[in-house]
């Protein structure tokens, strides 16, 4: 892990997320990076340099893949009690939950991919936004590859 | 776990009682270690105590600061292509060795270093002698361990010294608690190893291969770049194959010297920021540039955006992350060299249709060759280097630090020969010259090993002048004394319009009398005469010496390609 984050800040990548986590295989784990890079050169190189740390045992580029992707976000928005109603009615769609009440705030949970998290903090931002949680994004390939229509951002699954 | 054919053990009772250090030494000499260059401290008491059980095993080289040790190590690496193996103590051991890591971690040398480090209990505690060993080495590594059990030991050794060695070669790092080393065990501890992620891509792949052949036939203006790959390759007689069977022209990076013989006729000299004009000429206007085991590195390629500009390129490299980097490249081959070029010599030769700019190099060879100024008594740097050439008929092994004199020696001393130049290419090491010729003469005790060095550099580790006295190696040190930092001087000289902050040396200790200190012959030398007279005897001699050479200090080193500039826009291609 820190030889991966090392390594991508020595090497001037910008990453807008990473997620880690244990995966199926004991002592294997799973990182998921979702980076800004130029171009295609720039990409390879992310992608060679992640090849070459000996820890790493292999590396995906699924940014033209059918992929899921969800990321979990957590956010604390100023609340009347009277506004609980109105909240309530703006996740609902996004099938986010309450899962903290106090008297001056809500804690709301969302998971989903990352423009439907932004989208629901956006609705909730003239609230007033109190805290704000996200985990970055992890994502599989689908079990089957249709063909690609949606341009995403370019990402890298570990 | 026993065959059950296999008289039993009584109970384990026969089992001898060791220590997690000595399963430390049973891996080191499985691996087959010779030499160790080291320095005990409290974290390696156990170590050392173990090594001192095992005395015999190994020769143990104690250099007088953990730099000057690692230093040696990758000299030893380098002309022994085996890894140099280095200990070093916690906290100030492990960060002293920190240069001699990141150098060579950019030279690509094979060395297995292992450090001590505090008890595990007291690790992150800011414990006596603590530093974050994996922090701080992990971006100048190609890997590191830290032990957590001692069970994990052996198999680490066994990794580090695999890691270390195959593909791209380079530093490991073994970080070992004190606890770990300390602890008692009873025998019998699995060492065999499983690196899912790491399988170097070796042999070329065929169409990649044919690719090439086909590219190298459509070609007018061919040229080879030689890197130090082949070197590590063991590739030089492939290498002379292959561009014999096509007549091809040569030019080398700084680290690639001695890949193919100097003194050939399709040479052109080195390239890059002080190489030929023939050389960077050749990169400049070729059709077909062939890097073989190089990294287009920066000094060598000059401004990217005017290196090669009509070329295919084709990149033969055994990091497949090389390729690419720096330069576009059409024709990636992951391969180490040798096994490339033994494929490619494996295809028929041809004859190519490129006489026209064979012809053209020719003629930029002689009209535009390396040039200095003359002297009747001064002794002028070139003058110097060239005859340390001849006087160890080019078999020398050489090794020097960074600068003016590194730059001369790669100039004026043909290297014929693989693995008889040993320099700081990537990091640039001032101070790494000297104490890099202790290991080259301990890894070739016959060759003659001249250590060429500037004033500055010669200061920063002439402490090990110690290891000299203790062993009598017969290293020769050469000092090229200008009584500055040269290549410092030099840009300032050029680019700061002779602003010459802090580079100008002119207090110096009497390097006759430092070598008199240390038991060694010291000499001074000032004038052309006195070389011709005298050095010739002294590098021949089986003693070890120090020549401290007093040179011109206004000279520079030409050509040059000035920072930012393409390979074409070379100044001081020909005497004012």
């Amino acid at each position: 892990m820190n030889r991966v984050t090392g390594l991508l800040s020595k090497r001037q990548f910008n990453i807008e997320s990473i997620s880690v986590g244990r995966t199926e295989t004991d002592g294997v784990s799973k990182m998921t990076f979702v980076v800004d890079v130029e171009d295609e050169r720039k990409l390879e190189q992310f992608s060679k340099q992640l090849n070459k740390q000996i820890d790493v045992i292999k590396v995906s580029d699924i940014t033209d893949k059918q992929i899921v992707a969800r990321e979990l976000a957590m956010i604390k928005v100023l609340t009347t009690p009277q506004q609980r109603g109105e909240l309530q009615a703006i996740i609902e769609p996004f099938r986010a939950t309450v899962i903290d009440v106090s008297k001056e705030s809500m804690t709301v949970q969302i998971t989903g991919n990352s423009d439907k998290v932004d989208a629901m903090i956006e609705l909730l931002r003239p609230y007033g936004l109190k805290e704000l949680a996200r985990t970055g994004l992890t994502a599989f390939t689908r079990g089957q590859q249709l063909h690609q229509t949606e341009v995403k951002p370019y990402s890298i699954l570990n | 776990m026993r065959a059950s054919t296999e008289p039993k053990p009584a109970e384990g009772k026969q089992q001898t009682i060791k220590t997690g250090a000595d399963l430390l030494v049973e891996a080191l000499i499985e691996q087959k270690v010779e030499t160790i260059f080291g320095y005990p401290g409290g974290a390696v008491l156990p170590i050392y105590d173990a090594l001192y059980r095992a005395d015999g095993s190994f020769d143990h080289v104690l250099p007088r600061h953990e730099q000057g040790g690692i230093h040696a190590a990758e000299g030893y690496a380098r002309v022994s292509r085996k890894p140099g193996v280095v200990i070093g103590t916690s906290g100030p051991g492990a960060t002293n060795l920190i240069t001699g890591i990141a150098d060579a971690m950019m030279d690509s040398l094979p060395l297995v270093i292992f450090t001590g480090q505090v008890a595990k209990n007291v690790i992150g505690t800011d414990a006596f002698q603590e530093s974050d060993v994996m922090g701080i080495t992990t971006p100048i590594t190609k890997h590191n361990y830290q032990v957590q059990d001692l069970e994990e030991l052996p198999r680490i050794v066994n990794e580090a010294f695999h890691i270390a060695a195959t593909g791209r070669p380079g530093p490991v790092v073994v970080d070992i608690p004190k606890d770990i080393s300390a602890t008692v065990f009873e025998r019998d501890v699995k060492n065999e190893f499983h690196l899912p992620g790491y399988q170097p891509t070796v042999r070329p792949n065929p169409l990649q291969i044919n690719k090439l052949r086909e590219a190298l036939i459509g070609a007018r203006k061919p040229v080879v770049l030689t890197g130090a790959g082949i070197l590590h390759a063991g590739g030089t007689e492939a290498l002379k194959s292959f561009v014999s069977n096509y007549d091809l022209p040569v030019t080398s990076t700084l680290l690639g010297l001695g890949a193919f013989p100097g003194d050939h006729h399709r040479f052109l000299g080195m390239a890059g920021m002080h190489g030929t004009y023939a050389a960077n000429m050749s990169l400049y206007e070729c059709d077909l540039l062939i890097n073989i085991g190089g990294r287009f590195d920066d000094r060598l390629t000059g401004n990217l955006q005017h290196f090669a500009p009509n070329a295919r390129i084709a990149h033969i490299d055994i990091d497949p992350a090389e390729i690419g980097k720096n330069v576009p490249t059409e024709i990636p081959i992951v391969s180490d060299a040798k096994k490339a070029l033994d494929k490619l010599n494996e295809l028929e030769p041809a004859t190519l249709d490129h006489a026209e700019w064979v012809e053209k190099l020719e003629s930029n060879k002689q009209n535009y060759p390396l040039w200095h100024n003359e002297s009747e008594d001064v002794i002028l740097p070139q003058y110097l280097l060239r005859k340390v050439h001849q006087l160890t008929d080019g078999e020398a092994v050489v090794t020097t630090d960074v600068g003016q004199h590194q730059m001369w020696a790669a100039q004026y001393y043909t290297f014929n020969r693989p693995d008889r130049w040993v320099t700081s290419g990537g990091l640039g090491t001032m101070g790494f010259g000297f104490p890099a010729a202790i290991g080259a003469q301990i890894a070739d005790k016959d060759s003659t090993v001249v250590a060429i060095v500037g004033d500055g550099g010669f200061q920063m580790t002439m402490q090990e002048m110690s290891l000299l006295q203790e062993r009598g190696l017969p290293v020769k040190i050469i000092i090229v004394n200008n009584q500055a930092l040269g290549m410092v001087r030099q840009w300032q000289e050029k680019f700061y319009d002779k602003r010459y902050s802090h580079s100008i040396i002119d207090t110096q200790p009497d390097f006759v009398k430092m070598a008199e200190a240390y038991g060694l012959h010291g000499y001074k030398m000032e004038s052309i005469q006195e070389i011709d007279r005298e050095l010739g005897g002294i590098l021949n001699s089986d003693k070890p010496a120090v020549i401290d050479c007093r040179v011109v200090q206004q000279e520079n080193v030409y050509p040059m390609i000035a920072p930012g500039k393409g390979s074409h826009e070379m100044i001081g291609v020909s005497k004012p």
